[in-house]
């Protein structure tokens, strides 16, 4: 029986600030309840690079991405963007085995790890936080846009503006998983490539997946589900599972970074002094460098942000 | 498509072959996953790229564009010499036990009766041998030399595995593997689909292309079952519908055709078109073709078409030539021939071969006017932009009448899918500014040309003054109104045809389907096809009822597919000779003792008797055809001709260029190039991105793909020094566009009778107008040749060079 593309109803619809499990910066109070975690997963074997999600991406969160130029690929933007939360990367891999040509087209954009790296390197209260679900947002009110996100991050994620000065990355469509929808790029996607719903119904998914992979000579087929960040809510479906890396530096073997581990294994006083001192520096910068101006630059940059230039 | 696009879930395997289903249609792809994932099925690619689809297929052989004829005729001979034929079918529900005409032969690449200077066919004795009975004659033993069996095998006999990968570039090892994944499908329960496209239509000879698939795909038992067929995946939103309606030059709705000049009353026109049966109690349906046709003139002309004035038949235009296609249109335009043109919703500054043809034709206009939603480049054919419409504005006189309409979002109607769905949509927005819908537009224009003809007189006005205009609101006909017309009208009450004391539709009500259709002007029907759409039951196309209780994929109650709601062409064939379905696993319809029940409409008369009423009723035969007698202009079997410009010599028959009956008109003989001057082989196509030159005014589609490039190999890269998003000049015989090259290993040389042809890809989607970087379409570069039949440009494959450039500087 043919799967519709987004499963009808939610695992656990409705969610909200107290299911949270982690906040950067600050604690939260253990939820009273606990919802079932979710999981987006990519299907690289079905995937066609049609770019739908993106389309779909961009229509929902209504991002404006630059109209860029051809760059010798069909990966476009050039790269994920603080408007462009997902994007297809195109490699042509030469199965060293068989000879031939493969065409590995993978769907670039957060991960939604279970330990997520850019929320332990955050040093701004509240500014990236986890649902119990397993989603990873970002709180844009209290991002003060350092970048440290970005360094926590493995897989390379987030994008900081230059407009605004906020991090921006996939979202899983948290607003249209809390009224009981699945995330857009799921939505859109035409081959059911992507499929949404809880975690355990897409490891079953993949499992079978899996299966007719290996069937069809793909006996390295697997999950993408790496254990360095405590797995991930969104995973991959790879046909060669044992070398992630072919799939655009997908990495092998995720970890967050020693740098941030140290930095959160210090411990409170050293993190909160540090927040002090970035505090000091910012009250110091404004009295030393004078507040910020609005460049001829931002304006055109807010303009853009605003459709006007359309 | 002869199935629906969800009944290739029920595949086994499929060939994507002249076509990119990927990526020029991925939602009804997502039926192809289905069946991979959920049968196990497979997919075979065959194409000089690696594309998208590709990407996602279980077996990949490139092939040199415009040689499919060749590798497919390969593959019947495997299938002939491996004995893997579906026999009960092929010897049952094909010709392939008649007897061809004494007189018919093949020789060095012409069959009989070929007039050079005409470059057309005598195809008198393309034929079968019939009895004095009026039946064709027949040897089930096939051992008859006269046989289309006996002949089809002479015919295939040449395109050995060596061959083909002479032709084709195709190693042979891949070759062979590909013919033993298709041969297994002649097993009566295992089903192949083929899915194609453009690929396949836009040669010289396109139409024999499909021909040489529905070939094997007969002999290997493949048409009219589940997960099987023919499946044309049309190229535009609607297209399908195009036809269906007629809009084309010599058609009117129906696949009715325009008389011709030649047809002088009505008796002529109907005598060649009413197919008597050739075999004994056989269906032949376009018997009724006389009831299709007086309905249709009775749509068009109501009580002004009666008996006496023979339903009108002198309104209709006799064609002086096969068609005024727009090939020859634009050749008229640049001989000075016609001086206005109306341009509705097309765009042919960018769709038409070699654009400084059509920039010269337009220029030649008195007037144009253009229809559409959007600011097209030939609205603006006449303004120049630098390099990328380099026209000398004040030396153009055409006048251009800009009429923007509605887009499909903004209006109510049906489209037609590829699979024959015609669904219903609604206006999800009200359009901008003034954009008015087609329809409002057609009849002012109609109306002003009435009241003139009125007013005036002429020469004859009467087709004009005495059209049925019968809309509450004659300004702007709705759609509604125009869906029941179509569907058409009891114009007298209308009893069962076998008990005639029961109203099946009173004077004045929607017609039940065509099946109620007369020849005695008491029936309209706007195009008997589409009858049942809106019937009494309301509009069917608007149904959305998605149960599929046998789980075939044929969801009888979403929307309305024509023929009369029926999902799969052929589905008799479907079954045996008792009636039974090839497949009990894989039912559409089976014969239960006395009649015809299942998950899909019967192809067949309800009671009509397996084993006698042969399933292919639109033939008068009953049968499908091997060999087509005398329908196609260019032979009743393929053969491999080369395009027109081509990088190696026809090595089967090297004095014939291209297909010696395709359409070429003197004037251009002199802007084909060969390939001494022009080595490379091109080939042109649609990126997933995109839809045609719509999406460019759209700014997220031009985000995700903005900038026009053209893919060469790294191979063709490193001889001519070329850099991965470096720029590049290419140029044919036609014209030149710049670019930045996209260096792939999805493209590879082939080897072709001993030499590299390097293939040059370029994608279609840039002009000068809308949201996305200026740049050209191949449509600079290709040639004027015409398929032989259906006149279908020759698009994909051109001769050009290329070398490193430049950047073009910013304007």
């Amino acid at each position: 029986m043919f799967m519709p593309n987004v499963p009808v109803g939610q695992p656990v619809p409705g969610f909200s600030e107290k299911d949270l499990i982690k906040r950067s910066a600050s604690s939260v109070p253990e939820p009273a309840r606990r919802l079932t975690e979710v999981a987006k997963l990519i299907d690289i074997s079905k995937c066609i690079g049609c770019k739908a999600c993106q389309s779909a991406c961009i229509e929902w969160n209504d991002t404006h991405p630059e109209m860029e130029s051809f760059q010798g690929t069909y990966m476009n933007p050039h790269d994920l963007t603080p408007n462009m939360f997902t994007l297809m990367r195109f490699n042509e891999w030469t199965n060293p085995e068989t000879d031939k040509l493969e065409w590995l087209i993978r769907k670039d954009g957060c991960m939604h790890c279970s330990d997520p790296g850019c929320l332990k390197a955050c040093p701004a209260p509240g500014a990236i936080v986890q649902y119990s679900n397993g989603i990873v947002d970002f709180v844009h009110d209290n991002c003060i846009g350092c970048g440290y996100c970005v360094k926590g991050c493995p897989f390379n994620i987030p994008r900081i503006s230059q407009t605004d000065h906020k991090a921006y990355k996939c979202t899983l469509c948290s607003d249209r998983v809390a009224v009981g929808q699945g995330p857009a790029c799921a939505k859109a996607c035409p081959t059911h490539a992507i499929s949404f719903g809880t975690k355990d119904e897409m490891k079953a998914e993949a499992a079978d997946r899996v299966k007719d992979l290996n069937s069809r000579g793909y006996k390295n087929a697997g999950l993408y589900d790496p254990p360095g960040v405590g797995g991930t809510h969104v995973m991959y479906v790879l046909q060669h599972a044992d070398k992630p890396h072919i799939y655009n530096d997908l990495p092998d073997d995720p970890k967050i970074s020693s740098l941030v581990q140290a930095w959160k294994g210090a411990g409170k006083f050293a993190g909160l002094a540090l927040i002090g001192f970035a505090a000091v520096a910012s009250a110091a910068h404004a009295v030393f460098a004078g507040q910020n101006k609005v460049t001829k630059h931002d304006e055109e940059e807010g303009e853009a942000l605003t459709g006007k230039d359309a | 498509m002869t199935q629906p696009w969800t009944d290739i879930k029920n595949t086994d395997l499929a060939i994507v072959m002249g076509g990119n289903a990927a990526e020029a249609h991925p939602c009804g792809f997502k039926w192809l996953v289905e069946a991979k994932a959920h049968r196990g099925a497979k997919l075979i690619v065959v194409d000089p790229r690696y594309t998208r689809t590709a990407a996602v297929s279980d077996y990949y052989a490139p092939i040199r564009q415009g040689t499919d004829i060749a590798f497919l005729l390969g593959v019947i001979r495997y299938c002939i010499a491996n004995d893997k034929i579906q026999w009960e079918y092929a010897k049952n529900y094909t010709n392939i036990s008649y007897l061809v005409k004494d007189g018919f032969s093949y020789k060095d690449g012409l069959f009989t009766g070929y007039d050079e200077m005409k470059r057309d066919y005598d195809r008198s004795s393309w034929d079968y041998q019939l009895g004095a009975d009026g039946f064709v004659q027949s040897d089930m033993t096939l051992q008859h030399p006269r046989t289309v069996w006996q002949l089809l095998k002479d015919h295939v006999e040449q395109y050995t595995p060596e061959l083909v990968e002479r032709i084709c570039g195709t190693p042979k090892d891949k070759y062979l593997h590909i013919c033993e994944m298709i041969a297994a499908t002649s097993a009566p329960d295992k089903a192949m689909t083929s899915m194609y496209a453009l690929g396949w239509t836009q040669h010289s000879k396109g139409a024999q292309n499909i021909r040489t698939m529905a070939m094997l795909q007969l002999l290997l038992g493949n048409i009219g079952i589940a997960g099987g067929g023919m499946n044309a995946l049309r190229g535009h939103s609607n297209i399908q519908g195009l036809t269906d309606l007629g809009l084309m030059s010599n058609l009117i709705p129906g696949y009715l055709s325009i008389p011709t000049e030649k047809e002088k009353a009505i008796g002529d026109y109907l005598a060649t078109r009413q197919f008597k049966p050739l075999r004994a109690d056989q269906t032949s349906y376009w018997r009724n073709y006389d009831k299709f046709f007086v309905s249709f003139q009775k749509s068009m002309w109501g009580d002004h078409a009666t008996k006496d004035n023979d339903w009108g038949y002198d309104y209709l235009p006799k064609l002086d030539v096969p068609a005024y296609d727009i090939l020859r249109m634009m050749e008229m335009m640049n001989e000075g021939k016609v001086n206005g043109y109306f341009c509705q919703g097309f765009n042919p500054i960018l769709s038409i071969p070699n654009r400084a043809k059509t920039t010269a034709a337009l220029s030649k206009l008195k007037y144009l006017v253009t229809m559409d939603p959007l600011d097209t480049e030939t609205s603006n054919f006449w303004r120049n932009f630098g390099i990328y419409n380099d026209v000398k504005s004040a030396d153009i006189k055409t006048q251009v009448f800009q009429l923007p309409t509605t887009c499909f979002a903004e209006e109510e109607g049906s489209l037609a899918n590829s699979g024959r769905w015609l669904q219903w949509h609604w206006a999800g927005g009200s359009a901008p500014g003034d954009c008015k819908h087609d329809t409002w537009i057609m009849a002012q224009i109609f109306l002003r040309v009435k009241k003139l003809y009125q007013a005036e007189g002429g020469a004859y006005p009467d087709p004009i003054v005495n059209l049925t205009w019968n809309y509450a609101d004659a300004e702007e006909p709705t759609p509604e109104e125009l869906a029941k017309e179509v569907n058409g009208y009891a114009l007298a009450d209308q009893f069962d045809a076998k008990d005639p004391t029961k109203l099946v539709a009173g004077k004045g009500k929607l017609l039940v389907n065509f099946s109620q259709l007369k020849n005695d002007g008491s029936t309209s029907s706007g195009c008997w096809i589409y009858s049942g759409q809106w019937n009494e039951n309301g509009n069917n196309m608007a149904r959305r009822d998605n149960a599929d209780p046998g789980n075939m994929g044929t969801f009888l109650n979403w929307t309305f597919a024509w023929p009369v709601n029926r999902r799969v062409l052929y589905n008799a064939a479907s079954c045996d000779m008792q009636g039974k379905p090839w497949d009990p696993s894989r039912k559409l319809i089976e014969w239960n003792g006395s009649k015809w029940v299942g998950n899909d409409v019967p192809d067949i008369a309800p009671d009509a008797q397996p084993g006698k009423v042969q399933p292919f009723i639109l033939n008068q035969e009953g049968t499908a055809r091997l060999f087509t007698r005398a329908l196609l202009r260019d032979g009743p079997f393929p053969v491999h001709y080369e395009p027109f410009e081509s990088p190696v010599k026809n090595v089967i028959n090297p004095a014939i260029r291209g297909n010696p009956v395709a359409r070429i008109f003197q004037a251009d003989v002199a802007s084909f190039g060969d390939a001494s001057e022009f080595p490379y082989a091109a080939t042109s196509y649609r990126l997933t991105e995109h839809f045609h030159y719509w999406t460019k005014h759209n700014r997220v589609n031009s985000v995700l793909q903005p900038e026009f490039f053209v893919e060469i190999s790294h191979e063709l890269a490193a001889e001519k020094s070329i850099q991965n998003n470096g720029w590049v000049r290419v140029w044919s015989k036609r014209g030149e566009v710049k670019a930045k090259a996209y260096v792939t290993k999805r493209i590879q040389p082939l080897i072709c009778d001993g030499k590299a042809v390097h293939v040059v890809g370029i994608p279609l989607h840039w002009g000068f107008m809308g949201a996305a970087v200026k740049g050209w379409g191949p449509n600079s570069l290709t040639p004027v040749v015409g398929d032989a039949n259906s006149d279908t440009p020759e698009f994909k494959a051109f001769l050009v060079n290329i070398e490193p450039t430049t950047p073009p500087a910013v304007s």
